[in-house]
């Protein structure tokens, strides 16, 4: 039976920002220097001070066994909604009431002391996230085996690599068992193979009707593990509701692409026949778009303007890596064209591009000849909000530039 | 189900009853304290024995200059009485007011009752002042002094030792995490102290001097350790404490006050130790 795990009223949670100071904590010097020069002028040192909201009344509540995605970009207060929840910082006004015992994963491995050993740091670290030490001892198999450090237990966690480190760490934490789970951006760690095997205990997790708060920058992750999701921006709840809903919204409001670029004049524009002047990302619809789905097609058009006759006009566009690697340039085919301002419309066909952001080159030639390059001209946004549905085939979608799949045949040898 | 209410005013019932709750922890982190402790160290444990001993010596040589008079007693032994709970006193402060910031990953990370952490640090230096009381048996079988019938009130004035430590090293823990200043003044106070704690020599020089005026001598006696030392003679040797224990009575007061103060102090500012530390 479902019931309110998580219910949250009108929180707010403010900041005082001091300014012209490097540290969150005072001197006591300065504190003395306040007073007196305050003394002087008949006031306190307020000037300095200016009032901030990290949360901003915010209000709502989680059904146990809920798996909600709190989304938003940096600084809209995820993180102080998570710190509020799970005790750490007080909030400034009102009320939170949460059913059943709470763990909370802030940072993976906190608490871990480098000179202890495995052993002993697996003590350590569950009783700090929550853990009596019956529960640990009876786990304490199971967290050995799912950290795959065996050999090591004995050994102190300086010595450790990073990689055991961050396996044990999570070990530990995955097997908690709290009714409501609290966890922030920990799966940012460790190589894929093992973020998947975190990511499939998540799910095992929230499988058993715990409660899940989840906070990743990674919308894949986010996605694929939370049923429910909460939009913050600025402190402020935007929404609240089925994550595919809050994906679509978060995209939608807070894009970081453009949905069009405007090319830089050339020095010797008026010498040049043609210029580009702007470059456009669309989808199938021709509707202008910041950020595209994997796995979506997407047009690029390209606007410029004839001075003077071409011909053998060609419209070229070159598609890089953020790294400068190229990865495809496709062109137009050759064609005459008198003066004028003409549109070239390129049509993506089904490659499909891993989740990223990729540079575009624009280049207009006569024949082989460049008339106009313009390097770095604008960025495709490959978001990994994923159109992907293939329930029969594992698709992963860091596993390559390219994610389209090929046709695989396994038959059986004589 | 457990119920858990947070709003920004908490009541002191639910939290006295969560300090308790999260005993186990505060058993892991002393544990882990003093794991680490002696960890990489050639002679470990010893250490918690070698220093206070070099302290002893030392001391005692220096304290036939001050005061010869020792009513018939080994001078290393009235000093080794006084230096050891003078140690455990000066290292609970110590630690306990550096904790809060030494353990700032955790504050910041996960919740709990923040007692714990320096709580805790006081329990690692209880050990180490058990371990170097081995010292003063040996010592005292040494020169051939069978301890005082006094000697069952010990615990009552190594009790009294506790609370002022962790009375003064919670105030000042909480005052580190926002003034780091205190970071510099508490070695500071611990040398200062030891100049006016009669480790050296014994507090009736001060205290029957005709030289001293009453107002100093209350003065004198307002550093809690000097009940703590003047006890700790009085349980083993039975020397007589002047002034009709005058010491040890101020000794209490002052102790019961800043235990006060420090938790009071301590409990208004903890709810913001992880936005400010």
């Amino acid at each position: 039976m479902s019931y309110t795990a998580i219910k949250v009223e009108n929180l707010t949670k403010e900041y005082t920002l001091r300014h012209q100071q490097a540290s969150n904590y005072t001197a006591l010097r300065d504190v003395i220097v306040d007073r007196a020069k305050s003394v002087f002028r008949g006031q306190t040192g307020s000037d300095r001070k200016e009032k901030f909201l990290a949360l901003d009344d915010v209000s709502f509540s989680i059904q146990s066994g809920d798996r909600v995605g709190i989304i938003g970009r940096n600084g809209a207060g995820k993180s102080t909604l998570l710190k509020v929840l799970s005790r750490i910082v007080s909030p400034t006004k009102g009320r939170i009431t949460l059913e059943g015992r709470i763990a909370s994963l802030l940072e993976v491995g906190t608490g871990f002391h480098p000179e202890l050993t495995g052993r002993e740091n697996i003590f350590l670290n569950g009783s700090i996230l929550g853990m009596s030490k019956m529960e640990i001892s009876k786990k304490f198999d199971e967290i050995v085996a799912f950290a795959e450090v065996e050999k090591f237990l004995d050994t102190p966690v300086k010595r450790y690599s990073s990689g055991m480190f961050v396996r044990l760490a999570f070990a530990v934490a995955a097997h908690l068992e709290p009714e409501i789970l609290i966890v922030d951006e920990v799966l940012a760690v460790g190589d894929a193979a093992f973020q998947k095997k975190c990511l499939g205990r998540m799910r095992e997790v929230a499988g058993d009707g715990r409660t899940i708060l989840f906070v990743s920058h990674n919308m894949e992750a986010v996605q694929k593990l939370c049923n429910k999701g909460i939009l913050l921006n600025k402190g402020k709840l935007v929404m609240e509701g089925s994550i595919d809903a809050v994906t679509g919204k978060y995209l939608e409001t807070f894009s970081e692409g453009q949905s069009w670029y405007d090319i830089a004049k050339p020095l010797d524009a008026e010498n040049k026949a043609a210029i580009a002047t702007r470059l456009q990302i669309e989808d199938v619809n021709e509707i202008p778009v910041s950020e595209v789905s994997i796995g979506a097609n997407y047009n690029f058009r390209i606007y410029f303007t004839i001075n003077k006759k071409v011909e053998g006009f060609v419209a070229a566009i070159g598609l890089l890596t953020i790294f400068d690697q190229p990865v495809r340039t496709t062109w137009s085919e050759p064609t005459d064209l008198e003066p004028g301002n003409y549109t070239a419309l390129f049509k993506s066909e089904g490659i499909i591009l891993a989740d990223g952001q990729y540079k575009l080159n624009v280049g207009l030639s006569k024949g082989t000849s460049v008339i106009h390059n313009a390097e770095n001209a604008g960025l495709l946004t490959i978001s990994e909000v994923s159109t992907l549905v293939n329930d029969k085939q594992i698709i992963n979608t860091k596993s390559g530039l390219i994610i389209n799949q090929m046709p695989v045949q396994i038959i059986q040898c004589k | 189900m457990q119920r858990t209410v947070i709003y920004p005013e908490r009541s002191s019932s639910t939290y006295w009853k969560d300090l308790w709750a999260y005993r186990g922890l505060f058993r892991f982190l002393a544990w882990r304290d003093l794991l680490v402790r002696y960890k990489q160290t050639v002679i470990g444990i010893a250490w918690a024995v070698i220093r206070p001993l070099l302290t002893i010596v030392v001391f005692s040589f220096f304290g036939k200059f001050i005061s010869p008079d020792t009513t018939g007693i080994s001078m290393i032994l009235i000093v080794a009485a006084a230096s050891l709970p003078w140690q455990l006193f000066s290292s609970a402060l110590n630690e306990a007011s550096g904790s809060l910031i030494a353990n700032s990953n955790l504050i910041t990370k996960v919740y709990f009752p923040r007692l714990i952490v320096p709580l805790s640090t006081v329990i690692v230096c209880l050990v180490d002042f058990l371990i170097s009381m081995v010292i003063l048996i040996g010592l005292m079988i040494y020169f051939k002094q069978a301890p005082d019938s006094n000697i069952i009130f010990l615990p009552l004035f190594l009790l009294l030792t506790l609370l002022s430590s962790i009375g003064a090293g919670v105030f000042l823990a909480s005052l580190n995490v926002k003034y780091r200043d205190f970071r510099y003044i508490v070695p500071f106070i611990v040398q200062l102290g030891l100049y006016v704690s009669p480790v050296a020599f014994s507090s009736r020089v001060i205290m029957n001097s005709d030289k001293v005026s009453e107002g100093l001598k209350i003065i004198f006696c307002l550093n809690p350790m000097v009940g703590v030392i003047d006890g700790f003679r009085w349980c083993l040797f039975g020397s007589e404490i002047p002034h009709d224990w005058m010491s040890v009575k101020i000794s209490c007061t002052v102790t019961l006050i800043t235990l006060f103060v420090g938790i009071w102090y301590f409990r208004k500012v903890e709810k913001n130790f992880a936005d400010i530390i």
